[in-house]
């Protein structure tokens, strides 16, 4: 590991006081903090709450990537944009977004669709990659990506009134489940309703974008016990949330002792 | 004969003819398993185990519903 940068201006000190008040974040945890790259893929209902509470905690350098333009539809839920921004490129809007939170901020918007030649690139230029998009081939798509480039990956999912959220770090060997251990396939087009379908409670994608800071946070700094080989499944309507147990799958065609996929060359 | 398995599914009880593994679960109910995770007493099920792991009476089973919105 690089020596770390202790040094903080007055500026940060002040602005970051709260974190560091934290006897479990302190001057190290936010120098960690400063010193991280943080991936959101998905500018929207979960990459809104999640890049903006990231930005505003002091991570150094927060990359965005999204190629949707935002519409009217977007704004009961997609908080980091503005009704006056419509039209513009979302990841473009929310790195405003962030720029006018924290300016100490780095942010590297990429205006793509994630593709296989763009997460292999973009990937492994991240220490941590987190899900929040919309349509399960770039899921699936990133989440091969971050296990083939050894990088962790946060990743939240809504629906309803529904929220899911893991930390998948499959390429650590096991106990540690990837996320094709959870479901090892995309499911077939029109079995699972989007968000534009079924619909979606704005709240809801704020309360799991924010939990999905939260373990970004947690990993950056080493502190508490991240949501690794778990599941947290939250129902807004039973106002019920559990933690259930995920395992490797011994059969993983990703993790797995006979794994079969060992590039990207499966997907678009 | 053997007596039925008597399970907590959703919460809701439910009984199968014994021996049932968790994919005759599916089966029993009409679920298409690729849209599904199955847990178990608190742990998912791999799906590659679903056809070799057996269920007990007494089970608590949530069928949770794959979602990919965000």
């Amino acid at each position: 590991m690089p020596q770390m940068d202790l040094d903080f201006t007055d500026a940060e000190l002040h602005r970051y006081s709260r974190n560091i008040l934290l006897s479990d974040v302190g001057a190290i945890g936010q120098a960690r903090l400063r010193a991280a790259r943080v991936l959101v893929v998905g500018a929207g209902g979960l990459g809104s709450p999640l890049a903006l509470y990231l930005a505003a905690a002091g991570v150094g350098t927060i990359g965005l990537v999204d190629d949707d333009r935002l519409e009217l539809s977007n704004l009961q839920r997609q908080i980091a944009h503005t009704t006056d921004r419509i039209g513009r490129n979302k990841a473009e809007s929310a790195a405003e977004a962030i720029a006018a939170l924290n300016p100490l901020v780095r942010v590297e918007p990429h205006a793509l669709r994630l593709d296989a030649a763009s997460a292999a690139d973009l990937v492994p230029r991240y220490d941590i990659i987190c899900d929040g998009t919309d349509n399960f081939p770039t899921r699936f798509l990133l989440g091969d990506a971050c296990h083939l480039a050894g990088r962790p990956l946060v990743s939240a999912a809504v629906l309803r009134f529904e929220g899911q959220l893991s930390v998948f770090r499959g390429h650590l060997g096991a106990p540690h489940p990837c996320h094709r251990c959870l479901h090892p396939n995309p499911p077939p087009p029109g079995l699972v309703p989007s968000c534009s379908e079924a619909g979606v409670l704005g709240a809801v994608t704020g309360v799991m974008g924010t939990l999905q800071a939260t373990e970004v946070l947690k990993l950056i700094m080493g502190i508490g016990e991240p949501l690794d080989g778990r599941l947290l499944l939250w129902d807004a309507l039973d106002a019920r949330m559990r933690t259930v147990k995920l395992r490797r799958d011994p059969g993983c065609a990703l993790c797995g002792e006979h794994a079969t996929i060992q590039d990207l060359a499966g997907h678009a | 004969m053997q007596s039925p398995i008597t399970l907590t599914v959703n919460g809701e009880a439910k009984a199968l003819p014994a021996p049932a593994s968790v994919a005759d679960l599916l089966a029993s109910i009409g679920l298409d398993g690729r849209k599904v995770a199955v847990e178990r007493n608190l742990e998912i099920v791999p799906r590659s185990l679903w056809p070799v792991t057996p269920l007990e009476s007494g089970d608590e089973l949530e069928i949770v519903a794959f979602i990919g919105g965000g």
